[in-house]
């Protein structure tokens, strides 16, 4: 009898206590199933049959609505990118999986991003790895996330304002390097920030859209090599299907 | 406040107002938005223009009698809404990048619209009625309203080189007042002119902060800015356009597109030079130690130096010098470099000389103002490399945004006429941005092989080395194969710097897909098939158009597929957007827009006053028996007698075209002055239907705009320089056209307009196949001759085409004014409207079978109009012409039949050119 009242109090508590509590909790899992489906498909491109469990779940605890601006929240869990304001954009939650995947994040490892934007993807990572570390370069962008990772509650993620050009010297070396920002080329001070079997993932177009990702692969006897991803199924031959 | 005397003057500045606008607008949207958004809002904003031909035909009573009122109100207007449409719609929050993310930006794109409409509205009505309210003085009112046209077209560009767009902007706003204020000026009745004076005074006068430019925050300049401590150092405007200048100093720039991932020096400090608030270049400091620039080494443009001992160099595109250090580091005996913009030449060697060491007067460098192609082609001095430089930015060229830009730098001919100007053993490099799935260096190298069999090369592979790095792609290309050594520095250049081949003779196809690793080795695949038998069948299964530009075709940025399409926007929630090529899905949205605001602004209203005011517009229309009825009441009030039986024995019409008259006919619904034709009887085959009229004042909109569009690109090889070859030929056609349509006035008034008309049409059609066919083989041994030669060659080229043009039009439209006055103002509508999308159309066309088709189908559409004359017999439309309406008697007779009012009412409309920067052609 106690059992049969316990199960359903427990279950309330968790639910409570669980980001589905929220009212986007319907548009998430949609979200959460687009994103499985779309890797998927693009197994052959980005060489991953499925995006890791823990990846997904990380993208599943992260209330992705508390990272955009009010006017935006309406779309917070639509799949695509969305803007922040200071001319800076959010993601298109697919890209940052992937991109999150890419890297295969571990618990044990620390993280360096550059381009803290609104924090979400930081916070995704801080799901998934013991310790991240962000940098922006616009000042009021970087201390509304600092603001707003704080209040979310992410011990394991500092934040700094600066110039991500020569990535966190004293915390590094790193695991991996996800870098959000436009850059022209791969700075060198970030591949030796690299520690041996770490990787680096640029994404490659404009603000609204990933053209691709650029994966750099740092190998145990230093060796770089990089990968360029397109994040979509798509032969640039018709007929000319992958062998 | 009734205007005596025709307004010339205020003519005059309200037309080089508008026209200055226009361009003026177009700099803005590219500034502000992006350009070829800016293309697509401006050009429905210049229906505008038709949507004031309704207007004045509905309400033309009414405001012909207030006409300087109405004159100087609509003048005011445009002014003051020039300015505040451009402010609000720069705050509507217009974000086209997300517009296929969010539909909300459709709305917003519309607001632009609307918004932009209102001061072409203001002005194309202004000027319309001064012809309706000055009849008798067509010629001259037409006179200062071309000469206004041509004046504020090239007053716009000398604006651009003196001032921001913003401040230019108000000029031209300012001056739409003075125009209004000419107009009501009056002894003892200055105050509405001084009050319209004041206002121009305040329009000037503004705090420049109040009409500041807000940028889309998703343009790189404005993202550059929002950094700590950035700062603008200085900024040039010109028709090139505004060039800014900004330093960094916290977090440096370190421009270096493609460098090596075994690079281990970074850039040297720089400053950043951005065109258009995006896609910068830089300036590197460079203070005599070559040291700091040894990063230069590692992007894949340094391969060329690997190959060649102390080469002399021609570098093409040099702009902030990076390329002219790069070539002086690594070796170059002499550097002969190739700037087009002069201003960013002084910002380097002037403005900021010292910090960037002057690179265009180092040892050894020669500077030269001029554009890239046409410097190759008109000197005869041979180089041992000739490098094109990465000219455009990878933001622009990764989302296709030069689509719809010609260049000639990139064609196959241009290829060989860089080859021509190689010594033996000499190498063309050109560096390209890596797009995936890869585009711009396929088709960089689908073009070469092109060049080289056009030379007769029988294996082009073993001219050709290509490689990658993960950025940034660089071509060489050899008139002799190849050699082992040289083949062997390639590969060394390559293994050390961590570069893939995309081709190279002799090659393992390992080397294709080692370091910038891809999914297949697309890039050699490609290669391969390229120089293989199979290339066509590559080039049709292939998803992206790689198919070489040509002179003809010059649209190397041109990659979109319709084939593709549908599986790229079904791709879209999965990131496929990035497959987009924008610039031509653009351009088409731009052309159906054209055609459906167009239909609804100027047909429609027009065919509802047809109807309302019991006209249809249906060819052969027949007559209700109230319309006959009206029509004998005209007959009664005309004041001509009919003349008799013509020479072919047809029956001549009875009237003429009726003035003003209260009371008269339905003009008690104060509808209009103008009332239609009769046409019942055994003559009504001589009256043209609507149908007749429709076909041919469309083909004459199309035509003249076709022809002027397509020749404007003839002559940006010839003439070097897009601003000259821009500002010439359009000058040169208004001018022609011009005095073609003061001529063709005395042809009218002796019965000679069908006949005229035919000619003219012949000539042209003659011609302009004739130059389309031969200017090309012409102008290249002319390629030598100085400037000023080539401007005057130009000009004669020009003449006698452009004074044949400008006649159809006048002599189509007296002929209409004759038979059918109601149809005039919906001719003058047609044509307009039939201008603005023969605009766009000209780009499509080209796009797809070359500038020569663009020109035979406009000879053909000349032709066309011949056969369909407004005066012409509709059921034997090539047969003999019909004798003139009627002859007049008096010379107040004589002046009425010149030239009908909406001569240049509805004539402009924009031309795309290269550059990005779009002018406004006047046209018949």
């Amino acid at each position: 009898m106690s059992r049969h009242f316990l199960l359903p109090a427990l279950l309330c508590l968790v639910m409570a206590q669980s980001p589905f509590a929220d009212e986007f909790s319907r548009q998430r899992e949609q979200l959460m199933t687009a994103i499985a489906d779309l890797a998927t498909e693009t197994a052959a491109e980005t060489g991953r049959p499925a995006f890791s469990a823990a990846v997904m779940a990380a993208l599943t605890q992260v209330p992705r609505h508390r990272f955009v601006p009010l006017d935006q929240v309406p779309y917070a869990y639509e799949n695509r990118p969305l803007a922040i304001g200071h001319g800076q954009t959010i993601s298109q939650p697919y890209i940052v999986a992937l991109m999150t995947d890419l890297i295969d994040p571990r618990p044990d490892q620390t993280v360096l991003e550059i381009g803290t934007g609104s924090g979400y993807q930081a916070a995704v990572l801080a799901e998934l790895v013991a310790q991240v570390y962000s940098i922006e370069i616009i000042a009021p962008l970087a201390e509304e996330a600092a603001a707003r990772l704080k209040a979310l509650g992410y011990p394991n993620l500092q934040t700094r304002v600066g110039d991500g050009y020569y990535g966190w010297e004293e915390a590094g070396p790193f695991d991996a390097i996800l870098v959000t920002a436009a850059a022209s080329h791969v700075p060198p001070p970030l591949i030796r920030q690299l520690k041996p079997g770490g990787r680096l993932v640029i994404p490659v177009g404009t603000h609204f859209m990933a053209q691709y990702l650029l994966l750099v692969e740092k190998t145990a006897d230093g060796q770089v090599s990089s990968r360029q991803i397109l994040p979509v199924s798509f032969v640039p031959l018709t007929g000319g299907g992958k062998d | 406040m009734v205007a005596q005397r025709p307004p010339y003057a205020a003519i005059f500045l309200l037309s080089a107002a508008v026209l200055s606008y226009e361009i003026l607008l177009m700099r803005i949207f590219s500034l502000i938005q992006w350009h070829h958004f800016a293309y697509m809002m401006i050009s429905v904003a210049l229906l505008g223009y038709g949507a004031a031909g309704a207007l004045v035909t509905l309400a033309q009573k009414p405001l012909t009698a207030r006409f300087a009122r109405v004159f100087a109100t609509a003048a005011g207007l445009f002014g003051v809404t020039a300015l505040l449409a451009v402010l609000a719609a720069q705050r509507v929050g217009f974000n086209a990048l997300e517009i296929l993310w969010d539909p909300r930006q459709l709305g917003r794109l519309g607001l632009i619209y609307g918004l932009l409409i209102v001061p072409f509205l203001c002005a194309a009505t202004a000027l319309c009625l001064s012809f309706t309210r000055f009849p008798d003085q067509i010629p001259r009112l037409y006179a200062a309203d071309i000469l206004g046209a041509a004046t504020g077209g090239l007053g716009a560009i000398g604006l651009l080189l003196l001032l921001p767009p913003a401040t230019a902007l108000r000029a031209s706003a300012a001056l739409g007042l003075i125009a209004g204020a000419l107009v009501t000026w009056r002894p003892g009745r200055r105050a509405v002119a001084m009050a319209l004076g004041l206002v121009a005074g305040a329009l000037l006068a503004l705090p420049p902060a109040w009409t500041s430019l807000q940028p889309s925050p998703y343009k790189e300049l404005d993202q550059t800015l929002r950094i700590t401590r950035t700062r603008v150092l200085a900024e040039v405007s010109s028709p090139l356009g505004v060039v800014t200048a900004v330093e960094s100093p916290q977090v440096p720039f370190r421009h270096a597109p493609g460098l090596s991932l075994l690079a281990t020096r970074e850039p040297p400090p720089q400053i950043a030079l951005f065109t258009d608030g995006d896609g910068f270049t830089t300036i590197n400091r460079f203070d005599g130690h070559w040291a700091a620039q040894s990063y230069l080494d590692f992007l894949t443009s340094a391969l060329p130096y690997h190959l060649l001992q102390k080469p002399s160099a021609l570098v093409l595109g040099a702009g902030g010098g990076a390329d002219i250090l790069q070539a002086l580091a690594l070796g170059a005996r002499t550097v002969d470099a190739v700037e087009l913009n002069p201003q960013v030449v002084t910002l380097v060697q002037q403005t900021f000389g010292d910090f960037s060491g002057r690179p265009y007067s180092l040892p050894g460098v020669r500077p030269h103002l001029a554009e890239a192609r046409g410097f190759v082609a008109s000197h005869d001095q041979r180089f041992d490399l000739i490098q094109v430089a990465l000219l455009d930015a990878f933001s622009t060229a990764a989302a296709g945004l030069h689509g719809l830009a010609e260049t000639y730098l990139y064609t196959v001919e241009a290829l060989g006429t860089y080859l021509d100007h190689l010594t033996p053993g000499g190498l063309l490099a050109i560096t390209r941005w890596v797009t995936l799935p890869p585009r711009d260096p396929l088709k960089l190298f689908a073009t070469a092989v092109a060049a080289l069999e056009a030379r007769g090369i029988p294996d082009p592979g073993a001219h050709l080395v290509m490689i990658r790095g993960w950025k940034t792609a660089t071509l060489l290309v050899k008139t002799a194969p190849f050699t082992p050594a040289e083949l062997d520095a390639v590969t060394a250049f390559r293994e050390a710097r961590g570069f893939d081949a995309v081709w190279q003779p002799g090659m393992d196809p390992g080397w294709a897909n080692r370091f910038n690793r891809l999914d297949r080795p697309w890039f050699y695949e490609g290669a391969t098939a390229l120089l293989s038998a199979d290339r066509q069948d590559f080039l049709d299964r292939y998803k992206f158009r790689l198919t070489p530009a040509s002179d003809d075709q010059p649209y190397f940025f041109h990659f979109f597929r319709w084939e593709s399409l549908r599986e790229i926007l079904a791709l879209k929630a999965r990131g496929g957007l990035s497959l987009l090529e924008w610039g031509y899905p653009v351009l088409v949205a731009t052309l159906a827009q054209a055609l459906v605001f167009g239909a609804l602004l100027t047909l429609l209203p027009l065919g509802l006053f047809l109807r309302w005011s019991g006209v249809a517009p249906a060819p052969g229309d027949q007559r209700e028996g109230q319309n006959r009825d009206r029509d004998r009441a005209l007959e009664r009030a005309a004041n001509f007698q009919p003349e008799p039986a013509g020479p072919l024995g047809t029956q001549p019409l009875h009237g003429q075209r009726l003035r003003d008259e209260p009371g008269q006919g339905r003009q008690g619904q104060g509808l209009s002055q103008v009332q239609d034709r009769p046409a019942a009887g055994p003559g009504r085959g001589q009256v043209p239907g609507a149908g007749q009229v429709l076909i041919y004042f469309t083909a004459l909109g199309l035509a003249f705009m076709l022809v002027e569009i397509a020749f404007i690109q003839k002559f940006i090889l010839f003439l070097s320089h897009p601003v000259y070859a821009v500002s010439l030929v359009l000058t040169a056609f208004l001018f022609f056209a011009g005095l073609g349509s003061r001529l063709s006035a005395r042809m009218h008034a002796s019965g000679q307009g069908c006949r005229g008309t035919r000619r003219a049409a012949l000539v042209i059609a003659a011609l302009a196949v004739t130059y389309a066919v031969t200017l090309s083989a012409l102008f290249q041994p002319l390629l030598g001759l100085a400037t000023t030669a080539k401007m005057a060659l130009a000009v004669l080229i020009i003449a006698p085409l452009a004074l044949a043009m400008g006649m159809p039009f006048p002599l189509g439209l007296a002929s209409l004014g004759d038979r059918r006055p109601a149809l005039v103002p919906w001719a003058w509508a047609v044509n307009g409207f039939a201008s603005v999308v023969a605009a766009v159309l000209a780009t499509v066309l080209a796009i797809h079978w070359g500038f020569t088709a663009v020109v035979v189908l406009a000879a053909a559409l000349y032709l066309l109009a011949a056969a369909t004359f407004p005066g012409g017999m509709p059921d034997r439309p090539l047969g003999p012409c019909q004798p003139s309406y009627f002859t007049p008697k008096t010379s107040a007779q004589r002046d009425r039949l010149k030239p009908a009012p909406s001569v240049s009412c509805v004539t402009r409309s924009a031309v795309m050119v290269p550059w990005g920067f779009t002018v406004i052609c006047a046209s018949q």
